[in-house]
């Protein structure tokens, strides 16, 4: 619990002065807690993005408030929503600019798999171009889920974990009965 | 409404009308694809249509018919404020010579129309000044939204990445990545198993 002490110091400026870590855990804690974002914004999700950076929902809290236009200035890629395969290069192109260590985050059904769109156009998925670290379900996916991501990706930063990982609904639909979908399912049986 | 222009057109064009249907109070009249401009001409310019706007342009394949493709532009007057729709069949069942003559020195709106046409059905228009593709990139090969173009091609601009079970990657596995997706592995709610042991 060496990191977690340090972590308490530095955040509240009290103490003896110094603190003892390591230096990789020091190096994640700064690093995912200042997450410059640059957003890949292509579709509806969006929309939904822009909620989450306002100030009722509030990724800033979160250290990821600065948008940096530029992807050499940047370390979340923010990739919201459907990539077509005409997109597709520039995508990579955005991704390669990024400076190390860089992460990526699949904003929604489309980023994620492609969604609905299985046709000559798009991309199934941003993580046929490009390794994705973590994917946000939903279309669009509900702020807090967004939120969880990115809670998701500082974990993942901190652990030093490189692989990806999806965002869970806080409740499970497959278990908690009061959600209905196990009574759907059984009434479909009955009919 | 607008079967007044359907009889304009028939009364200056009485070849190229092959036939004239109206519903739900639009008319629309087929009309031979060699007389496509020399009627749409006429109904830009004549003080009884003065159809000043051209709404949409675009095709519809149908693989089993022949002439295959059935042209579709729909007209509009601003000043008196009638529509009529007209069509032209081209095109063998190959979807070869589906050919009509270029509007875009009439509405420059369709321009950019014809050029979605031609993307997307293959529907060349003669006379074009820049007949290029306008919604899919230079090197994409055929055109989609023809009956025949295989529903799953795809035609990737770069390489994807060079990693195992690219389909389906991580954490999109068996289960979506969700204990509620689409259910193909053991141990997860099944619809199908005794309703007694599913609840527990």
């Amino acid at each position: 619990m060496g990191e977690m002490k340090a972590e308490e110091v530095l955040e509240t400026g009290v103490g003896e002065g110094f603190v003892t870590t390591r230096l990789v855990p020091l190096l994640s804690w700064a690093q995912k807690y200042s997450l410059f974002m640059y957003p890949f914004v292509t579709a509806c999700c969006g929309m939904e993005f822009m909620s989450v950076s306002s100030p009722r929902y509030d990724f800033s809290r979160f250290g990821s408030e600065a948008p940096r236009f530029s992807p050499r200035q940047a370390d979340l890629l923010w990739v919201v929503g459907t990539i077509t395969q005409r997109q597709a290069p520039v995508l990579k192109r955005i991704y390669e600019q990024m400076a190390d260590p860089k992460w990526v985050l699949a904003f929604g059904t489309c980023a994620s798999c492609g969604g609905f769109y299985d046709n000559y156009a798009c991309v199934a998925g941003l993580d046929k171009i490009i390794p994705a670290d973590v994917y946000v379900p939903g279309c669009p996916p509900r702020p807090e889920g967004v939120l969880d991501a990115l809670m998701l990706l500082q974990d993942k930063i901190q652990r030093g974990d490189n692989t990806p990982g999806v965002v869970k609904p806080r409740r499970d639909p497959a278990t908690d009965q009061s959600m209905g979908l196990i009574e759907i399912r059984r009434s479909k049986k009955t009919v | 409404m607008s079967q007044v222009l359907v009889e304009l057109v028939k009364k200056h064009f009485p070849e190229a009308v092959l036939e004239t249907h109206a519903q739900h109070g639009d008319d629309t009249a087929v009309i031979e694809p060699g007389a496509w401009k020399a009627v749409h001409r006429f109904l830009f310019e004549a003080p009884e249509a003065r159809m000043s706007m051209l709404v949409d342009l675009t095709a519809v394949d149908f693989p089993d018919r022949d002439p295959r493709f059935e042209v579709v532009s729909h007209l509009m007057s601003l000043e008196k404020g009638h529509r009529l729709r007209l069509k032209a069949r081209v095109g063998d069942p190959d979807g070869d010579d589906a050919e009509v003559d270029s509007l875009a020195d009439i509405w420059a709106s369709a321009n950019w129309m014809e050029r979605e046409c031609w993307d997307m059905l293959g529907v060349t228009f003669r006379g074009h000044p820049d007949l290029r593709r306008i919604l899919l990139y230079p090197e994409f090969v055929g055109h989609p939204l023809r009956k025949d173009y295989p529903a799953d091609k795809i035609q990737p601009l770069i390489e994807y990445r060079d990693v195992e079970n690219i389909d389906k990657l991580a954490p999109f596995g068996v289960d979506e990545g969700m204990s509620f997706g689409r259910q193909t592995h053991a141990g997860v709610v099944d619809p199908d198993a005794d309703e007694d042991a599913q609840v527990n």
